[in-house]
């Protein structure tokens, strides 16, 4: 299944992996993947398929049944409580609705992630520009989420997801609620963050994209990875 | 640096959340308000009590006589034996040609010619007596029992009854304080529970957000923290500027309607009072706040 040299070092990866939930559905089952620095991976079936289980567990937002999860060189089962929030800021997270904050501005949604972690005002105003200006979004700065349309409002969510230069980029339907326009602009933004270095992770529905950008995908079913393929498409007859 | 502006976030948005839910950070104040203006109610008859108990402890003294035609050896025994106490802080002892003095000085002043029937006679030539200060008036009984098993000693006389009474009214109040205040301190804790709970469903969004892009468990919760802390303060500064404009026009007013007693009612000067009312009271209100904000967060804000 690996299509990976052995001795490459993965930034991200799942040893075995097993999940079942309090209802005893099994999420996952005995999943090994391994992503390698730099890469562009596009993680596709439908829904029930245990794709988002994956996001949750390399966010350390759920822990394996069984398993080993490494991301970043930390194992994450071993990873304590207080060394969480450490760990998080060597990631960029998208989701699908956006989870911005509507009473703050596009400048202050984006400021949000480098106040929590404490940067100076100075940091503040050198970076948020920057990375609005690299989203495209630097005239909206003082606009709120409600006047921007969902295709900015992902860029803001992008924004915000990389302004702490994250070596990983997980983006759970990134482009679920936008139109194909919308859609294709994010992904040539994710792609951008890509060639500059980041580890872009992506779960989507999105066959168009997935079978367009020729990026590799992993296709999930029922909780198994059915499919590994360097430079893959979204399988119909799989799904 | 990085702490300075962790710190600042943290209050910035404790001062926002207490705006945000405004109705219910001033229900909690106004909790906080009432619950430390009884305190200080209490905390003013209180303290001003146990002054005046230390006032009659200096003042009120137990007077010991002793049997007929005693001799002075024996007068000097009991006296020492006294002396040996230790809850004793001064004896002086009062010859019967000095009492009759002080008699005739307090009940013929003004008219000493009525003395002229007593030619030179004392009639209190068996008055001879102790005077004794107790260090602690709360052990005057044990220290009455005492005297009175002394041979020789004849009549023991202590203003008992006025120094229990003022030790059981103070306990008495003491306990009703209590009980009003733990009711008060429990509702206002409810309430600024209630207040932080509904900060943190509205933030809810926020508080994912903060998670997800790596903000530590001390900043997730630090605004709410900061919240009650505020509910607290306040809560304790109005209270003590009521009672600081108060105190003065409540103890002038007691004072006159008190009459005879009013030589008895000493109070303590209002500097004196809010030395030691205004920490405590703020120690209540912020620990309140305190308490009632860091429950919440620790049963609602589980990483």
């Amino acid at each position: 299944m690996t299509i990976y040299d052995e001795d490459e070092l993965p930034i991200i990866a799942l040893e075995n992996v097993s999940k079942s939930y309090a209802s005893e559905t099994k999420a996952l089952q005995d999943v090994s993947l391994r992503i390698l620095k730099g890469e562009f991976v596009f993680i596709v079936g439908s829904s029930g398929s245990g794709k988002s289980t994956l996001i949750k567990l390399m966010l350390k937002e759920v822990e394996p049944t069984i398993g080993k999860v490494y991301v970043n060189g930390k194992e994450l089962t071993r990873l304590r409580r207080g060394q969480v929030p450490a760990f998080r800021r060597t990631l960029g997270i998208v989701f699908q609705d956006f989870r911005l904050l509507k009473d703050r501005t596009v400048f202050e949604n984006v400021a949000f992630a480098q106040q929590v972690i404490g940067a100076g005002k100075h940091e503040i105003l050198k970076k948020v520009p920057d990375i609005l200006a690299t989203v495209g979004l630097i005239e909206k700065a003082e606009a709120y989420p409600k006047e921007l349309s969902g295709g900015e409002q992902q860029r803001v969510a992008l924004a915000r997801a990389l302004v702490n230069r994250p070596s990983i980029l997980l983006a759970d339907e990134p482009t679920g609620n936008l139109d194909p326009k919308n859609s294709w602009e994010i992904m040539s933004l994710l792609e951008e963050i890509n060639r500059n270095g980041t580890t872009v992770v992506i779960v989507t529905h999105n066959r168009e994209i997935v079978d367009r950008m020729k990026k590799r995908v992993v296709t999930m079913k029922k909780g198994i990875v059915v499919s590994d393929e360097k430079k893959g498409g979204y399988s119909y007859e799989k799904n | 640096m990085k702490r300075i502006s962790l710190l600042w976030y943290s209050i910035v948005q404790g001062l926002k959340n207490f705006n945000r839910n405004r109705m219910f950070s001033w229900a909690s104040i106004g909790t906080i308000t009432a619950c430390l203006f009884l305190f200080g109610i209490f905390y003013f008859v209180i303290s001003n009590l146990q002054y005046m108990i230390k006032n009659a402890e200096t003042s009120v003294g137990v007077t010991v006589f002793f049997d007929e035609g005693i001799s002075q050896e024996a007068i000097d025994e009991i006296g020492n034996q006294i002396k040996a106490r230790e809850e004793v802080k001064e004896v002086n002892f009062i010859s019967a040609e000095q009492a009759w003095e002080n008699y005739k000085e307090t009940v013929f002043e003004g008219q000493e010619e009525l003395l002229d029937t007593f030619n030179e006679d004392n009639p209190l030539k068996e008055s001879a007596s102790y005077e004794v200060f107790l260090k602690n008036i709360e052990k005057q009984d044990q220290f009455v029992k005492y005297v009175e098993g002394l041979a020789g000693v004849r009549q023991v006389n202590n203003s008992e009854l006025t120094v229990r009474g003022l030790i059981s009214f103070n306990s008495l109040v003491a306990y009703i304080s209590a009980a009003i205040i733990i009711i008060l301190v429990a509702v206002a804790v409810f309430l600024i529970h209630t207040s932080v709970t509904m900060g943190i469903s509205t933030r809810k969004d926020e508080i994912k957000i903060m998670r997800l892009v790596g903000a530590s468990d001390f900043l997730v919760k630090a605004p709410f923290i900061v919240e009650g802390l505020i509910v607290g303060l306040i809560g304790a500064v109005i209270p003590l500027l009521i009672l600081f404009a108060v105190y003065e026009k409540i103890i002038s007013y007691i004072a006159q309607k008190s009459g005879d007693l009013g030589s008895f009612l000493t109070f303590l000067p209002v500097k004196e009072v809010f030395a030691s009312l205004t920490p405590v009271s703020m120690a209540i209100g912020v620990g309140i706040g305190f308490i009632g904000s860091y429950i919440t967060v620790r049963r609602h804000l589980k990483v």
